[in-house]
Formats: structure tokens, C-alpha cells, sequence
């Protein structure tokens, strides 16, 4: 990646980290470990990857963009803010009563939006239908999913991945935020679920694993998946819950959990800012 | 001679119908087609057909996506394991809103031999209690294919609720199915009988046999379950008194409970259930199943003289 895209993605990422935190810290609720580790992925998506349209969000052109991990919300409504989709002060309404910005994505309320989630392990097949359709249509559209590593222990996950290769979904690339944490623990402590490079390629699926934090890993991994000519992506993106604020990485205590000041303020010192 | 068929190949050849016209329909199925008659579509259709293979939570989710590229999506299983896709009709669907059709076939104790585990009984609880979603229990194969037309056309989500066996086929061929319309067979004055899907026939023969006896039943066939047809239903209250619904279903949040629940809201009078009475079927014909639980004329005039004894009671109580 060329050294003015790399430092520009890496700005908009700062940008991001503090977009969300500044948003969880005022509304005293929300989850900032998930958000915080899926900020370099959404940043290369969305000012990278992504063809959409923010004067015409619902645009039959646009790529879709499924958070299948709906917790990680205040990142993705941070990313959306930061490229246009809404005005950084809505950040601010995160979670309140009649805010468009819900407690997970809602796709009736928040245009941007695509697909509305929450409930753990139902995204990756929205994400193959929506493939399918485009597939049936001739259309371009490309179809990308994020999706938590703790949400692999549902099921569905696992139909889904049966049968995304067998519709030759080449469109349709997956990530998963592989940041070792779920809500009571590791995930290797509750429900090991390694090694996923050898279950997603046994499943047939393309595989890559990165550090999902490093933007040049993201788009070597990106740009094969928009090679791919028979099967889908799935991008294992080694991650680090709660990147970018040291007492938050690694934590489980992070996972769902409101900052105080003192916390907010070293916080964002840390993300280079100065005053609130 | 009575005509008999199937709801399910209404369903066959309801999608054969459109598709030829509608390009936007797509088809999916759990591995059931053979049974379901989606293989029908599937063979004039083969590229806007999916066998998901057996995983009705991820069929669900294939189809809210394929609905939002534009496409009308029927996803097809049997009612009994619509409940292994209920928090994915109930994310995916229902709450987005997305233009999914769901169709059950086998309906009920259809799967007679099966036995127990395959006898959906609950499929009308489960799906009443989601917003938007409106539900469809045709009562022959006429008005199941204009169930499946009117669903195509229709704009939101919405499940049908179809049978495997033939039935008596005595509704009008061309009459276009109306969401959320019930519709009066029979008038009388003595008791209503509100009857859905395989048990509306039943009804019409109850009643039949009651007037025999002198007591005279509206029957209505309320072949849309939500939104429920509450004009209707109160018109036929007031005009009788009493009412029995019927079903092929637990008599625990269905269409026992729609009536009741209105009822108690507004014109509280006596009501009997024809239902499974909250428990398992077991394994037999369709034809002894039903016998053996009541869901059939009889059941329905037994309950008729029960209802009517209630209704009485309740006049002598208030004119002492």
C-alpha cells in the first residue's frame, strides 16, 4: 500500500476510535472492547473498499455491508459519521430513546445501514442471499460481512458456511474480528473454536489470515478476494479487543461497559487529543 | 362427487403460475421438495430454485437477503420445523420487515405416520405473536393457490399454512383471495363456528347435521389468522351469542386464542375451542387422528352443545 494511503487510513482510524469513545463516554453505555477491534477493518472497507453513495445511501449500486456482530455498533455508526452517512454530533444520541442510532443497527432507522442485526450468527446468510440475488441478476454488487469470533459458536454460522462455496458466491467475502474474547471469557477457555483457517478452507471457502489491525495485511487480503472467480472470501483478522486504549485491551471487563471521566480522559489522551 | 386435492399442490402449481409472469420469484426449500411440490417449480426454474439442504435457519436468512436485492422469496419446509427458524423469521423477517413468504406444508397431525415429532402444532403461536407478519390458513386447494398469488402481491412478510392430504375442494375457483377477510358460509343465529384451514369442510358438515337438530351455525371460514378479520368475528358474536373456533392446531395461541383475545376485549360471550388440548399427537392416519382428537364434525357439534348449555346458563343468570 502506498505510504499516503497507509497514513491516511491510519488517521481515519484514529478519527474513528475517537468518534466512539467520545459517543460511549456520554451516553455511559455500550460496548467498547468489540468496537474498538473492528475499527481497521471498517476504516478499509468503507475508505477503501466500499462503493456506496452517502447523498443516495440506498443506491442499487452500492456494495452491502453487513455488521453481523451487531454489539460492534458504535464503531460502525462512528465509520458511517466519519464517511459522511450522518453528522458527527448524532454520535452523541447513541442508544437514547428515538435516536437512529439503536443499541444495534437497524436498517429501517439509520439509512446507511443495510441489514439490521443483534441477534448473534444470523448475518453471514443474509450476506449469501443478498450474494445470491446479485448472482442471479448479473450485478456487480459485492456483499462483505464482519463477524464476531465468540458468534461462531451459533450454528448457523456453519449452515451458512456449507453453503456459500456451493453457490460459488466469488462476490461475498467475509471477516471475522478474531479478537479472543467473548462476554465471560476467552473463547479457547468456553468453546475453542481453532483453527478457523482450517474450517473455513475445509468448508471451501478462500482463506487468508491477518493481523487485522494492519492495513496493508487488509488489503492484500481484500484485493484476492476481488480476484476470486468461484469461491467466497473469509479473512481471519487477528484482532486485539479494545485496540487503541491500553486498560481496555485484552480485557473481557471491556466487552460491555461505560467509561467513566477519568477513564474517558486517558483515553483519549492516548488517541492524541488534547481536550475533550 | 365431491373434487379432492391437495393443498400442498396448490402450492406447486400456484408457483408454476406466477413464476411465468413474475420473474422476481425465487424458490427455496429445506431438502422437502419432493413433498412440499416446490420440486415442480424447481424442475421449469432450476436457476431461481434452492434446495438449502436441511438447515431452516439459514434458508431463513438466504431468503431476507434475496428479498432485499429485490427478489419475492418462498421459503418452503414443513410447519413442524418452522420453530427451528423462529429467531431468524423473527430477525430476519419480521423485524427488518423483509418481503419473505414462508409456506408450511403439512400442516397439523398431516404427518400422521410420522408421529409426534413431526406433527406441527404450534406454528400459528409461534408466528401470531410477531409483528407484521401476516399469517395465511387457507381452507382447500382453490383458496391455497389464491393464498399463495394474493402473498406473492402482497407487500411484507407472511406465512401460509398448508395441509399434505387431499381435501373436499368447495370454494369458489376464481375468487380472489383477501388478506384479512373471513368469509361467511352459512348464516344462523344459534352459534358461530370460526373454522381455519382442514376443518372449515368439517364445519360446513357440523353444521349441516346441527340444523338437523334444530340449531342453526354461521359458519366463517377465517382463512387469514393476523391480521384477524375483528368485524367479522364480533358481527358473528353479537348475532349469535356463542362461538366455537376449530383448528388443526394447540388450542393454546391460535385461532382459540385470536377470538378469545378479542372477545375478552370487547363482546366477552361463550366460547369452546375444537383444538389439540395442549398435547402431542402420536403416530396413525390422518383420518384416525383426527377422529381420535376430535378435530372433525363431531368434535365441532359436541362442542356446539356445549357452548350453547354455557350460553343459556349465562341467560338464566341474568334474567333471575
Amino acid at each position: 500500500m502506498e505510504v499516503m494511503e497507509h497514513a491516511q487510513l491510519t488517521h481515519l482510524a484514529n478519527e474513528i476510535r475517537k468518534k466512539l469513545i467520545r459517543a460511549i463516554h456520554h451516553v455511559q453505555t455500550g460496548h467498547p472492547g468489540s468496537s474498538l477491534s473492528t475499527v481497521e477493518i471498517l476504516t478499509t472497507l468503507y475508505f477503501k473498499y466500499l462503493r456506496y453513495d452517502t447523498n443516495n445511501p440506498h443506491s442499487a449500486e452500492r456494495d452491502y455491508f453487513i455488521l453481523s456482530k451487531g454489539h460492534g455498533a458504535p464503531a460502525l455508526y462512528a465509520t458511517l459519521a466519519q464517511a459522511g452517512f450522518l453528522p458527527e454530533e448524532e454520535l452523541f444520541t447513541l442508544r437514547q430513546l428515538h435516536s437512529r442510532l439503536q443499541g444495534h443497527p437497524n436498517a429501517a432507522m439509520l439509512p446507511g445501514v443495510d441489514v439490521s442485526t443483534g441477534s448473534l450468527g444470523q448475518g453471514l446468510s443474509i450476506g449469501i442471499g443478498l450474494a445470491l440475488g446479485f448472482q442471479l441478476d448479473r450485478k456487480p454488487n459485492r456483499v462483505y460481512c464482519v463477524l464476531g469470533d465468540g458468534e461462531l459458536q451459533e450454528g448457523q454460522n456453519w449452515e451458512a458456511a456449507m453453503i456459500a462455496p456451493a453457490l460459488r458466491l466469488n462476490h461475498l467475502t467475509a471477516i471475522i474480528d478474531r479478537n479472543q474474547l467473548q462476554n465471560d471469557g476467552p473463547t479457547e477457555s468456553i468453546v475453542p473454536i481453532d483453527s478457523l483457517q482450517a474450517k473455513w478452507e475445509a468448508f471451501g471457502w478462500n482463506v487468508h489470515v491477518i493481523d487485522g489491525h494492519d492495513f496493508d495485511q487488509l488489503d492484500d487480503a481484500l484485493q484476492d478476494a476481488l480476484r476470486q472467480t468461484e469461491r467466497p472470501t473469509m479473512i481471519v483478522a487477528n484482532t486485539i479487543k479494545g485496540k487503541g486504549i491500553s486498560f481496555m485491551e485484552n480485557q473481557v471487563h471491556w466487552h460491555h461497559h461505560p467509561i467513566n471521566d477519568e477513564q474517558f480522559a486517558q483515553a483519549m489522551a492516548e488517541l492524541g487529543e488534547v481536550n475533550r | 362427487m365431491m373434487q379432492m386435492k391437495p393443498t400442498r399442490d396448490a402450492y406447486g402449481h400456484a408457483l408454476l403460475e406466477i413464476a411465468a409472469s413474475e420473474s422476481r420469484v425465487v424458490v427455496l426449500d429445506a431438502d422437502l421438495s419432493r413433498s412440499t411440490r416446490t420440486d415442480w417449480f424447481a424442475n421449469e426454474y432450476p436457476e431461481r430454485f434452492i434446495n438449502v439442504g436441511i438447515a431452516e435457519a439459514n434458508m431463513i436468512g438466504m431468503a431476507a437477503g434475496l428479498a432485499m436485492t429485490g427478489k419475492i422469496p418462498f421459503a418452503t419446509t414443513y410447519s413442524i420445523f418452522i420453530g427451528r427458524a423462529f429467531d431468524q423469521i423473527r430477525q430476519s423477517v419480521s423485524y427488518m420487515g423483509t418481503n419473505v413468504k414462508i409456506v408450511a406444508t403439512h400442516a397439523g397431525l398431516a404427518a400422521s405416520y410420522d408421529g409426534g415429532s413431526h406433527q406441527g402444532l404450534e406454528d400459528l403461536a409461534l408466528l401470531r405473536v410477531l409483528p407484521g407478519m401476516t399469517i395465511l390458513s387457507p381452507a382447500d386447494y382453490h383458496e391455497a393457490k389464491q393464498a399463495i398469488l394474493a402473498a406473492a402481491a402482497h407487500q411484507g412478510p407472511v406465512y401460509i399454512r398448508l395441509q399434505k392430504e387431499e381435501m373436499p375442494v368447495f370454494t369458489e375457483e376464481s375468487a380472489a383471495f383477501q388478506i384479512g377477510k373471513a368469509r361467511t358460509l352459512m348464516d344462523g343465529t344459534d352459534v358461530a363456528i370460526l373454522a381455519t384451514g382442514s376443518l372449515v369442510y368439517e364445519a360446513i358438515q357440523a353444521a349441516h347435521r346441527l340444523r338437523e337438530e334444530g340449531i342453526f351455525a354461521e359458519v366463517l371460514n377465517i382463512s387469514t389468522i393476523k391480521p384477524l378479520d375483528e368485524a367479522a368475528v364480533l358481527n358473528a358474536a353479537q348475532k349469535c351469542g356463542c362461538l366455537i373456533t376449530a383448528e388443526e392446531h394447540n388450542r393454546i395461541g391460535g385461532l382459540y386464542s385470536a377470538v378469545s383475545e378479542l372477545l375478552a376485549r370487547h363482546y366477552p360471550v361463550p366460547i369452546e375451542a375444537v383444538a389439540m388440548n395442549d398435547c402431542y399427537g402420536e403416530t396413525g392416519s390422518w383420518r384416525q387422528l383426527r377422529d381420535q382428537y376430535g378435530l372433525n364434525a363431531e368434535g365441532i357439534s359436541t362442542a356446539v352443545h356445549t357452548v350453547i348449555r354455557h350460553k343459556n346458563k349465562q341467560m338464566e343468570v341474568t334474567f333471575r
